[in-house]
This record gives C-alpha cells, sequence and structure tokens, in this order.
C-alpha cells in the first residue's frame, strides 16, 4: 500500500508539473493564404513577375533575409517585420507572422526563405503580408549595397524599392528652424528611443532620412552616429528603400565621408 | 522519538507551504486613503508617462506644465517619459505592474485602466481625492486655480467612472468627425445633407468609384487613384454602427453581444461597397488625410483630433505640396442610421494615479494630474488639435471663446477645420457615448474593428464572403481575441475568471483522490493497530 501511495503521489507531482508548463502560442494563419495547390507553394515567382502581380493577390517568393525589426506580439501572435532581397529585386515583409524562438534561430540575416502571401501597397509601400514562410536550408546570401545616390529624384529610384542601397556624398542640413542635426520622431516630437529623423542634401534639393529604432534603436551604431552629425558634415549612409508617399530611406549605417 | 520529529517535520511543512503561496503572484499593496495633510518638507520624484500625437506643440506644452508646476511646487519633481501610441503605455505599464515600477501618473483609456485593476490597489481610486476639502478639485489648499468638481463637464467625467469608483479623470475630449471633400460631392450632383447619412455616403461613394472616364481615369479626380470612403478606426466604425442600431456590443458586466444578425448585416454591406471599389480603411491603404489632401478621397473619418491633417490648407501633412489639390473641406458629424438622434463615440486621453506604498507620493501625483485641467494646460492642448477642454471653466472662458470665435483667421492656430471640428464635439456633447469598460473590453474593441478589416481584405482578394465566411470569421475572431474567455470585472475590483480549464479540474481531483486513499489507509492502519491491543 505505501509503495503504491508514493507511485501515485509521484504521479500526480509529474501532471501537477506538466500543468504549469506554457502553451506554445499558435500562430493564428486564418488569414495566410490557402496551402491551394503546387502552384501556389512551391512556384516561386520573379520579381518582374511579383512586380506585375495584382495588389491583393497571393504571391510566392523566394527571398534572403537581409535584416529584421524586432520581434513582437500583436493580438498575442508574435509578428516581425523583414527586409528581404533576391537576386531580382527586394521584398519588404510586413508583420510576418513567427515564433520567439523561430525569430532568434531561423529568421536570421542571410537565411533564405520561401515566402507566400499577399501583395498590397501601403501609401506606396509595396510589400507582402499575412505571410508564411518555410526556410530554405543550405543556402544563406546578404548584398552589397546598391549605390543610387545618382537615381535620387528620378522616376528610376522607385525601381529599386526595398532593396539595400547606398547614397554617398549627401551634405547634412538642419531638421528645423533652429538648426537640429536630427529629430526625435518627425517633428522633434519624440526622445530617445524614437525614431531619428535627418535632413540630407544633393544638388540643392533636400530629402528626409529616417532612423527607424525599430529597425536600429538606442545604442547602435548608426542610432549614435545620427545623433553625433552636425549640420554641413558629408555623409555616406546605407540602408533599405523604404517607401512612404516617396522616398523614405530606413538608414542602416552612416559615416562621415573621407575628405 | 518519533513523536519529538513529528510536531517540527509539521511547522516546517506549514512554513514552507506559506512561503510557495507568497510566491505565486505580484507583490501585495495597500489600499489608499488620502493622508491628513500633505508633507511640504519632503522631496517628491514622480514619473510622468504621456502620450502626445506625434506632435512637438505637445510635447512642449506638457514640459511648460511641468515647469509651471514645479515652480509652484519646488518640493515636487516630475520626469516626463514620452509616447506617441497607446498601445506602447498600456504594454510598458502591464509588464511594470509586476515589478511594482509603475509610473505615477499617466495618460491611458478606461479600457486599458480596467486591465490593469486586475492587480489588488495599483491603481488609485480618485473619488476621496476629488472629494477632499484641501487637495480635490477645486481644494482649499492647491498653489492654483483647479475646477472643482461641479466645473468638470459631468459627461466626460462620468466616463472616467467604472467598478464602482472613478479611476481617471479626462484630459482632453475628441469624438470622430467625417471630413468632406464638399467640392467634388457637388460635382458628382449631390448636395450635402445636415447630418450626413450612411445611405448618403454610401451612394455617393459608389457613384464616384463607378465614375470613369475613358482613359479610365476617375471622372471627379482625373487620376488613376480613388478611394471615396476611407476610415482610420474601423473599431470606431463598428461600435458606432451597432450603436446607432440599436444592436448589441457587450453588456457592462463583459458579456460579448458582437456576433449578431445585424453586425453581419453590416459586413455584407461593407463588403458589397468594397467591391465596387468605394470603401477602405487605414490599415489597408493608409491614413485618410492624405488621400482626402490629394484630391483621391471624398469622404475621410478620423478623430476631431487629426484635424490638422485634414483639408487643402492643412497646417500638418505627409504628402508633399506639389500632390494638393484644392477641394472645399465640409466637417461634418460621423454618418448616422437616424440623423433625427445623431450618436457618435466619445474619446480621448485620460489621466490615472497609480497607487504607491507612500500615500504622501500619491498625493504629489495627485496635485500634478490636477495641475493639468487647470486652464491654462487645458486650452493650450485643446488649440493643438481638435480637442476640447474637459472642464467648463476653460470652456467657458474668455480666452477660449475668442479662439473659437477666430476660425479660419489663420492656417495655424486658428485653422477653420480644426476649430470646426471642435465646435462638432462641442455641439454634440449629449449625443456622444462611450463603449463598456471591463477587463477585456480593449479586446472586444480590436475585435469589432477586426471584423471589418476582414471583411473588406477578403472582398479585395477576390474571395467569397457568405455565410460560410461569417462562421469562420466570427469563429477566427473570437479565437484570436479570447472573447469566449473573457470575464466581467466585479464591483470589488475582483474578476470572474470563467470555467476551470480541464487539466486543472483533472489535478484537483487527483489530489482529492489521493488525500481519501491517504486517510483511508491511515483508517485502516488505526483500526488494525486497535484490534491488535484488543487481541492482547
Amino acid at each position: 500500500m505505501k509503495k503504491f501511495l508514493t507511485l501515485l503521489l509521484a504521479l500526480v507531482m509529474a501532471l501537477s508539473i506538466v500543468g504549469c508548463g506554457k502553451t506554445e502560442n499558435q500562430t493564428d494563419d486564418k488569414d495566410t493564404p490557402d496551402e491551394g495547390g503546387e502552384d501556389v507553394v512551391s512556384v516561386a515567382m520573379t520579381h518582374e513577375e511579383f512586380e506585375a502581380a495584382e495588389l491583393d493577390s497571393v504571391v510566392t517568393v523566394e527571398t534572403y533575409i537581409q535584416a529584421r525589426q524586432g520581434w513582437w506580439e500583436k493580438d498575442g501572435v508574435g509578428v516581425a517585420t523583414f527586409y528581404t532581397q533576391a537576386d531580382d529585386g527586394a521584398y519588404f515583409l510586413y508583420n510576418m507572422p513567427c515564433t520567439k524562438e523561430a525569430y532568434d534561430s531561423l529568421l536570421v540575416e542571410g537565411a533564405k526563405l520561401r515566402v507566400y502571401g499577399y501583395k498590397t501597397e501601403w501609401q506606396g509601400e509595396v510589400e507582402i503580408i499575412d505571410a508564411t514562410w518555410e526556410v530554405l536550408d543550405g543556402d544563406t546570401k546578404t548584398y552589397e549595397a546598391l549605390d543610387v545616390t545618382s537615381l535620387l529624384g528620378t522616376d528610376e529610384l522607385i525601381a529599386h524599392q526595398n532593396e539595400k542601397v547606398a547614397f554617398k556624398g549627401m551634405t547634412v542640413a538642419a531638421s528645423n528652424d533652429a538648426g537640429a542635426p536630427f529629430l526625435y520622431n518627425w517633428d522633434g516630437s519624440g526622445s530617445e528611443g524614437d525614431d531619428l529623423y535627418f535632413n540630407v542634401t544633393l544638388n540643392d534639393t533636400t530629402y528626409t532620412f529616417v532612423v527607424e529604432s525599430y529597425l536600429c534603436g538606442p545604442g547602435t551604431d548608426v542610432y549614435e552616429a545620427v545623433k553625433g552629425l552636425n549640420v554641413g558634415d558629408v555623409v555616406d549612409m546605407e540602408g533599405f528603400l523604404y517607401w512612404y508617399n516617396g522616398t523614405n530611406p530606413h538608414i542602416t549605417s552612416v559615416v562621415k565621408a573621407a575628405a | 522519538m518519533m513523536k519529538k520529529v513529528r510536531l517540527p517535520a509539521l511547522l516546517l511543512a506549514l512554513l514552507s507551504l506559506l512561503a510557495l503561496c507568497g510566491c505565486h503572484g505580484s507583490r501585495w499593496q495597500n489600499a489608499f486613503s488620502v493622508p491628513d495633510s500633505f508633507d511640504e518638507s519632503r522631496q517628491y520624484e514622480i514619473t510622468f508617462w504621456a502620450k502626445n500625437d506625434t506632435n512637438k506643440t505637445q510635447v512642449d506644452i506638457y514640459n511648460k506644465a511641468i515647469n509651471d508646476f514645479q515652480a509652484l511646487y519646488p518640493n515636487i519633481s516630475v520626469r516626463l517619459r514620452l509616447y506617441t501610441d497607446y498601445g506602447k503605455i498600456y504594454n510598458d505599464v502591464i509588464t511594470n505592474i509586476a515589478t511594482n515600477t509603475t509610473p505615477n501618473v499617466c495618460i491611458t483609456y478606461p479600457d486599458h485602466i480596467a486591465t490593469y485593476l486586475t492587480g489588488a490597489n495599483v491603481v488609485a481610486p480618485l473619488d476621496a481625492l476629488f472629494a477632499d476639502e484641501q487637495y480635490g478639485l477645486g481644494g482649499s489648499a492647491l498653489r492654483y486655480d483647479g475646477p472643482a468638481q461641479a466645473e468638470m463637464i459631468p459627461q466626460f467625467l462620468e466616463e472616467c467612472s467604472f467598478s464602482g469608483s472613478h479611476y481617471a479623470v479626462p484630459f482632453m475630449r475628441s469624438t470622430e468627425a467625417c471630413y468632406v471633400n464638399k467640392t467634388y460631392v457637388e460635382a458628382l450632383g449631390y448636395q450635402l445633407p445636415e447630418t450626413l447619412t450612411w445611405d448618403f455616403v454610401w451612394e455617393v461613394s459608389d457613384a464616384a468609384a463607378a465614375a470613369k472616364n475613358a482613359d479610365g481615369t476617375f471622372a471627379v479626380n482625373g487620376q488613376e487613384v480613388l478611394l471615396p470612403f476611407i476610415y482610420k478606426s474601423t473599431d470606431n466604425m463598428m461600435i458606432q454602427m451597432l450603436r446607432q442600431k440599436g444592436a448589441g456590443y457587450s453588456t457592462d458586466s463583459g458579456e460579448v453581444q458582437i456576433f449578431n444578425d445585424t453586425t453581419e448585416e453590416l459586413l455584407y454591406g461593407i463588403a458589397s461597397h468594397t467591391a465596387g471599389g468605394a470603401f477602405s480603411t487605414f490599415k489597408i491603404s493608409g491614413y485618410p488625410a492624405n488621400f482626402l489632401n490629394a484630391g483621391q478621397c471624398l469622404f475621410a473619418v478620423d478623430s476631431t483630433a487629426g484635424a490638422t491633417w485634414m483639408g487643402s490648407h492643412a497646417p500638418l501633412s505627409d504628402i508633399s505640396a506639389d500632390k494638393y489639390v484644392d477641394f472645399e473641406t465640409a466637417v461634418m458629424t460621423v454618418p448616422q442610421f437616424d440623423p433625427a438622434h445623431p450618436q457618435m463615440i466619445s474619446q480621448g486621453p485620460s489621466l490615472c494615479v497609480f497607487n504607491k506604498d507612500d500615500p504622501q507620493e500619491v498625493l504629489a501625483s495627485w496635485l500634478f494630474a490636477q495641475y493639468l485641467l487647470t486652464n491654462e494646460v487645458q486650452i493650450a492642448y485643446s488649440q493643438t488639435e481638435g480637442y476640447v477642454p474637459v472642464t467648463a471653466k476653460a470652456q467657458q472662458s474668455a480666452v477660449y471663446q475668442d479662439y473659437l470665435a477666430q476660425e479660419g483667421a489663420d492656417d495655424k492656430l486658428h485653422y477653420d477645420v480644426k476649430i470646426k471640428a471642435s465646435k462638432l464635439l462641442l455641439d454634440n456633447v449629449d449625443n456622444t457615448f462611450t463603449s463598456p469598460v471591463y477587463n477585456g473590453s480593449a479586446s472586444l474593441r480590436n475585435a469589432a474593428g477586426q471584423l471589418i478589416e476582414d471583411v473588406t481584405k477578403s472582398v479585395r482578394r477576390k474571395e467569397p464572403v457568405d455565410a460560410a465566411y461569417m462562421t469562420r470569421l466570427y469563429d477566427n475572431v473570437t479565437s484570436l481575441y479570447r472573447l469566449d474567455q473573457r470575464g466581467a470585472m466585479a464591483a470589488d475590483g475582483s474578476q470572474a475568471l470563467g470555467p476551470l480549464p480541464a487539466p486543472a479540474k483533472a489535478l484537483l481531483v487527483t489530489l482529492g483522490g489521493v488525500w481519501v486513499l491517504m486517510a483511508v489507509y491511515g483508517g485502516v492502519q488505526l483500526v488494525k493497530k486497535k484490534n491488535r491491543q484488543n487481541s492482547h
């Protein structure tokens, strides 16, 4: 009897430990495309086909992660936003559902993904939303930034939307009437930890670039570099050619240009 | 020997049990009670988490209010942390509740406070503070001219009362408005009614979407892009539609009523208009103001607190100057089903005070929160957007009345669309309402908006929206927002948690069973022992 009770108590303890364990958040895939058939899942589009696809249509692409914003939970579902690129173009994966574990170990810079989701456009930015993904093993790639300085202000620039790009030899201009070299948020209403907005000029035209805090927050080289800028500095920059009612690059690197 | 060991062992077991009980939850906090007097000999440092609309002027007003307050109360130092997103404040507060590192004062929404209240004594109830003769609303010991309770707009103050007490004071109030490109509406052959109706908005939007030039551009604007009707906050859209229809949303105690035939009928209607290209949302397409100002939208619904971004001469803009189109902007109430009895949401930031171990610190926090209700702060902040002050004292002041009277005098402080938006709320305070507040009400609100977002997206994706779709939609939204698990907040702050999960039931039954077996075993042993003794 004593042995029976001992075994029973051990079983109860084991059950209680199981009951204390967390339930893994299930990714809600209600919005994700149906796995309707071979065409949707296995055949990736070229970037040209992606560009030609209608808005709100299902798209399948293969692409490499170049950078990622922080992971967070939206309505209890883990999501993150990824800047990705393939040989023929780039894709912005907005709020793609993923667990924290996957974000930490699988969805890393250089990883190759097959992604299928919906093509959409928000304020001029073409992106893929409500996506599902799989990592394609054995192949990783990061791209060099393409110098698009000469394309600024031209209609050709948008062809490189979401790509890793570089801007060289631009001059820091004042961001407000007080002569600030940068602002927290677009109008200075923010504080440490918020996005950094700064103006740079080329050929007498001023452009506003941003350090997206979810991508490169306080403590990163670029965040601290922008805080250290002075009006008149000539800088070389790299980033991703994000679009928001026009050119709005998310800058990941700022260095003062060689004299 | 065994008896000597048994008692200490029992005591040790009891102590262990007590220690384990203490491990499971957050630190217990004393309930707040108002001190007899404010200890002015001490220094206090309080933190204020404030939300602004990504608006530098609002930040400057916060900073000035802090400096002016500190000049009056040199022993109270206020540290400001800025946010531009209510959700971020909410997430940070939730995180900090567990470690007892909440701010002292925080801009918030009643929906959020309802969740904060799931922790015992986390948020200070304010009724005793309101009524305190020295430090309450209009109190005799205040170093500033604060409003008396009778000088607060009663509807706005009432919105901060739930679970048996006031847990916040209103800071600013706004509602939703429909900003209309009147020029384009008339170009399509329509005249704006006195009060917009849903039928009118849908009819004009459908007509605008359908009228095209030979080259495929839209007839009304000559452009390739036109989204006639764009709604910023689809949660408000659904909540207001249901309210106007007298249909269920939720009870005050948290019973979810949104999944009803009226909701389904509304969603089918939205789907139909979306299919014709008449409707979209902020989450799908972008800010309504950007489309309105570029002549790509006729009816843009957003908060009156977004008024400075709306119109041909808007002082704030996300689009380049060359994209602007010139048109006359009408500022109207959101569409109504019954224009004779308009109903519209009341919204806007409120202030809550967090409870602390030191009641003097809470009192210092209250003194600062109350300072934000003074005329100078109220009028200045309300002028930054289409807000209205929450006190009659400020609303009826000569300064504020003069501000309203100068509508259109310039395109900055006196921007006509902004002041029209404020006047719209002032004229409709009695027509405003709020949705029920309880732990989980924020999730239901999100769910309401998600229904519209999902239907709109599905139509754009050419998915069939039929009875089977609606069943799946209701199930998915219920599951995503856990609406079948939400409980109500009782008046004492306790929470009805719903039925016990099955594993918990199984565990309890097993534990109970083990104790029964142990008792039976003990009883059998006792009987055997007695029998042995009797036989000897």
